[in-house]
């Protein structure tokens, strides 16, 4: 690749900062395969979803008032005082449950085509320590309102710490900063949710997409395109992102912001699972609600928390939920990424792992009764089921592959 | 890859639509935006029009009340500072108000709907600290005529009773008269024109 | 694109799938926030018969005007009976919450967003259901609300239901009420139930004010996203005519 010094005002900059280079980098001269398929719109989708929640999180922090007196009544006063306040309110408690759509959908997508095998091991912890800060970004979000759920969906999740061994009880009250959660662990978590968590967010992210171009992007067929080069040292497989997935992901964007806008505009409560009706009333320390659900996004780790029967336990399990996700790449000894190429019992494996996840998130929003509960221990056995199976069926060569082709299809 | 099949007129014809129709959505979401800035409901219920009682208020006596946020100042002027205000038009920087620091209807020589009640924003119109009263007393270190008027301690600007400001002072133009209007002989709404809803 | 527009809609299966029906069994109120007429003789009944106990206190009046199309004279005439209450002010009544303990047992709630809480269904069935009960302070029970503390303010409108049982298995279930003639009071009982569908229409336009307009806007935002689309589409299509 031959850089011309151009002149004018970009030679300029060029000169001082290095503006094209990186532009090339990137975007004009990096090379991403051409047989990207649905799955890989959510990568663009879920950055654009981080800059509208930087954005209208901005405008909210505006009007919001931190405090035990005043926050509930600030989000009414949000909602129905301030100029358009309501839009950026519900751009944001839509573009909360937006994010989780998109990141799911993301995540699976590198488990149907193996994105996070070698050598993208970093690039996938990368990610899973992305989904970790949004995660703890969502909870401490999801308090700021100041409404019964936020006030004893924060109760519970905090007194988890509380279920560990010898330092729980003193971690919960350190977390609180107070023996009840109450305006003193308002204010701190505010303080993460607006500043703390979205700057590691947004660092991580960046670290994300240096990895990914660094390594190169997988696709559908999980072959490397890096092998076939032309004569100019460009895969042959390769087209330029701009303007080639620039455009098209112009497209996925038109599509996501009409259904972004239907949830929005039509249903922001989505029939109270991206805002739940107990949280149009005040926190009140001494009334729980009748019924508490953690928001849809945490439902399927709060399901695997209530299946074992021990509180430690539980904690345990959904810990180890989420780290398992860490060491995915090193319990993969699979010769092939692509689930195209890959074992029939594969296949069927990650099914059952998806239906499984989604029975999880289902029951995590229902009252523990006891056919739930059972239903839970299912739903576990197969969640943490996946990744044993996964281990013995690659470790040790019980995987049928079928050959993988030495160029990309377009299907 | 291969641009070989490539119709860039019609390439250009639509980088350049889509562009313009993002560009228009773009403008669009600014707004909400931009609107979220303007005063609410609270600000605006705030900043509603105040009414005054001046049924008890004496020759040269000055009431402070707040509009806004702001001091406005509702005083009832004696006949002789009436008649005092003509004697004062060479000493004043704009004496026939022709700058458009007062409604229309309080554009004449007492800058007021009645000669005696007099309704001023009390802020200096310099930088905006709020000057002091001086009804008879002449301000210290000021050598001019003076009929009784306000006195702005930050920079040393004066006015005189109808809020006029003197030449040779850092304030540039005459203290502001409000909309205003009398609801009865007694009542004066302040922040709003007669019949405007 | 076929497919993808499919695999979407099969993202958000699950979430169709979780979304819970709001539970019990209620009457359906029907509510329509573009429905001016009802919403402007529900917050009539809103004023003249809640309004006593129960606030509103983060709805201002002068937006209910706006909204509903009411002149702000209107307002003061026909909504506003608390002396120096201004157009701008909140919706707030006189009685302290200790005063309402003395009085009712239980304090009165803020109804600004009671609608949003509970569902209009259950607010509307809740109207319907009181019924006499000699055994309660007031004299009066509530099909949804079990020992209920308030009065039935709105007995002159209604008049007074007696219960209606029926036997299930032994036990005596109380499935509905009935108003006798002797105890009816100044409207029919389906001019009541309109009445009462009035006021939870309010009651939800209060705990939700801009509702209407976001649907209003909504369409055209979407409208504007399909030619974005189609733009970006046809864009999409003539560079990738080098990829194939």
């Amino acid at each position: 690749m031959s850089e011309t010094k151009s002149g004018g005002l970009m030679g300029w900059i060029d000169d001082r900062f290095p503006a094209t280079k990186m532009w090339n980098e990137h975007v004009g001269q990096y090379y991403a395969p051409k047989n990207f398929n649905f799955w890989y719109y959510f990568g663009s989708l879920a950055l654009l979803v981080l800059v509208i929640q930087i954005l209208s999180g901005i405008w909210l922090t505006m009007n919001y008032k931190p405090s035990g007196a005043e926050a509930f009544e600030s989000v009414e006063y949000i909602m129905r005082d301030v100029q358009w306040g309501w839009l950026i309110r519900y751009i944001h408690t839509t573009g909360a449950s937006a994010f989780f759509v998109v990141v799911y959908l993301h995540m699976f997508r590198a488990l149907l085509y193996g994105s996070y095998q070698k050598p993208r091991e970093l690039l996938w912890i990368f990610g899973c320590l992305i989904y970790v800060a949004l995660m703890a970004e969502a909870f401490m979000g999801y308090m700021l309102p100041w409404g019964q759920m936020s006030y004893w969906g924060a109760q519970v999740i905090i007194n988890l710490f509380g279920a560990i061994p010898v330092i729980g009880p003193d971690l919960a009250q350190w977390v609180r900063g107070d023996f009840v959660i109450s305006e003193i662990t308002l204010n701190r978590f505010f303080a993460l949710h607006v500043v703390g968590v979205p700057l590691a967010i947004i660092f991580l992210v960046v670290a994300h997409i240096l990895a990914l171009h660094e390594v190169g992007s997988n696709n559908p067929d999980g072959i490397d395109i890096k092998k076939n080069k032309d004569e100019n040292g460009h895969p042959k497989d390769g087209i330029t992102f701009h303007p080639y997935y620039s455009v098209k992901d112009l497209v996925g964007v038109a599509v996501f912001l009409i259904f972004f806008s239907i949830v929005l505009f039509f249903m922001p409560d989505f029939f109270g699972l991206f805002i739940e009706p107990p949280n149009f009333e005040p926190a009140n320390p001494q009334v729980t609600p009748d019924h508490i659900a953690p928001v849809w996004y945490f439902a399927p780790y709060y399901a695997i928390l209530r299946a074992i029967p021990d509180s430690f336990g539980g904690v345990v399990a959904m810990g180890a939920a989420i780290a398992i996700l860490f060491v995915l790449p090193w319990l993969d000894r699979g010769k092939v990424r692509s689930i195209r190429y890959r074992g029939l019992s594969f296949k069927i494996a990650l099914m059952i792992f998806a239906a499984g996840f989604v029975l999880l998130g289902y029951l995590g929003t229902q009252p523990a009764t006891e056919l739930n509960t059972l239903w839970s221990r299912v739903g576990t056995v197969i969640y943490f089921g996946y990744f044993i199976f996964l281990f013995v069926y690659t470790a040790f060569g019980m995987e049928k592959t079928k050959p993988v082709p030495e160029r990309v299809t377009m299907k | 890859m291969n641009q070989d099949g490539a119709d860039t007129s019609r390439r250009r014809f639509l980088t350049a639509a889509t562009t313009v129709v993002g560009g228009v959505g773009a403008a669009f979401l600014a707004v909400p935006f931009i609107s979220y800035w303007r005063p609410s409901a609270k600000a605006m219920a705030a900043g509603a029009p105040v009414e005054v009682d001046i049924s008890q208020l004496e020759p040269g006596q000055l009431i402070n009340v707040s509009w806004r946020g702001n001091p406005v100042w509702v005083f009832r002027r004696t006949e002789e500072t009436v008649e005092n205000l003509e004697r004062l038009a060479d000493q004043l920087r704009d004496p026939d108000s022709e700058q458009t620091q007062q409604p229309e209807y309080a554009r004449n020589l007492h800058r007021s709907i009645k000669p005696d009640v007099m309704v001023l924003v009390g802020l200096c119109t310099h930088l905006g600290c709020s000057p002091l009263f001086r009804p008879d007393s002449r301000p210290q270190g000021m050598e001019r005529e003076w009929f009784g008027g306000f006195f702005c301690p930050c920079h040393g600007s004066f006015f005189d009773l109808a809020g006029r400001v003197y030449t040779g002072v850092p304030a540039p133009l005459n203290l502001e008269v409000p909309p205003h209007y009398f609801i009865d002989d007694d009542t004066v709404l302040i922040g709003e024109e007669e019949g405007a809803a | 694109m076929r497919k993808f527009l499919l695999t979407l809609t099969l993202a958000l299966m699950p979430g169709l799938l979780l979304a819970a029906p709001s539970g019990g069994n209620y009457m359906s109120a029907n509510v329509d926030p573009h429905d001016k007429q009802s919403l402007q003789r529900g917050a009539k009944l809103f004023a003249n018969y809640c309004m006593a106990c129960h606030e509103a206190s983060l709805m201002r009046y002068q937006r209910i005007g706006q909204d509903l199309g009411l002149s702000d004279d209107l307002v003061e005439q026909f909504l506003i009976f608390t002396p120096d209450t201004q157009i701008h002010d909140v919706m707030t009544n006189a009685m302290t919450e200790e005063d309402a303990e003395q009085w009712f047992g239980a304090p009165a709630p803020d109804l600004t967003l009671y609608a949003r809480r509970h569902g209009p269904d259950r607010l509307y069935t809740f109207l319907n259901g009181f019924y006499r009960d000699d055994n309660q302070r007031w004299g009066v029970n509530n099909t949804v609300v079990t020992g209920v503390s308030m009065p039935h303010v709105l007995q002159s409108l209604q008049g007074m239901p007696e219960p209606v049982y029926e036997e299930s298995n032994g036990d005596r279930v109380l499935v509905g009420t009935d108003v006798p003639e002797e105890a009816a009071g100044s409207v029919s009982q389906a001019e009541y139930r309109a009445m009462m569908r009035d006021l939870t229409n309010f009651l939800d336009y209060v705990a939700e004010p801009v509702k209407a307009e976001r649907e209003r806007l909504g369409y055209r935002v979407l409208i504007f996203l399909f030619i974005f689309l189609v733009v970006a589409y046809l864009l999409k299509r003539e560079y990738w005519k080098d990829v194939h």
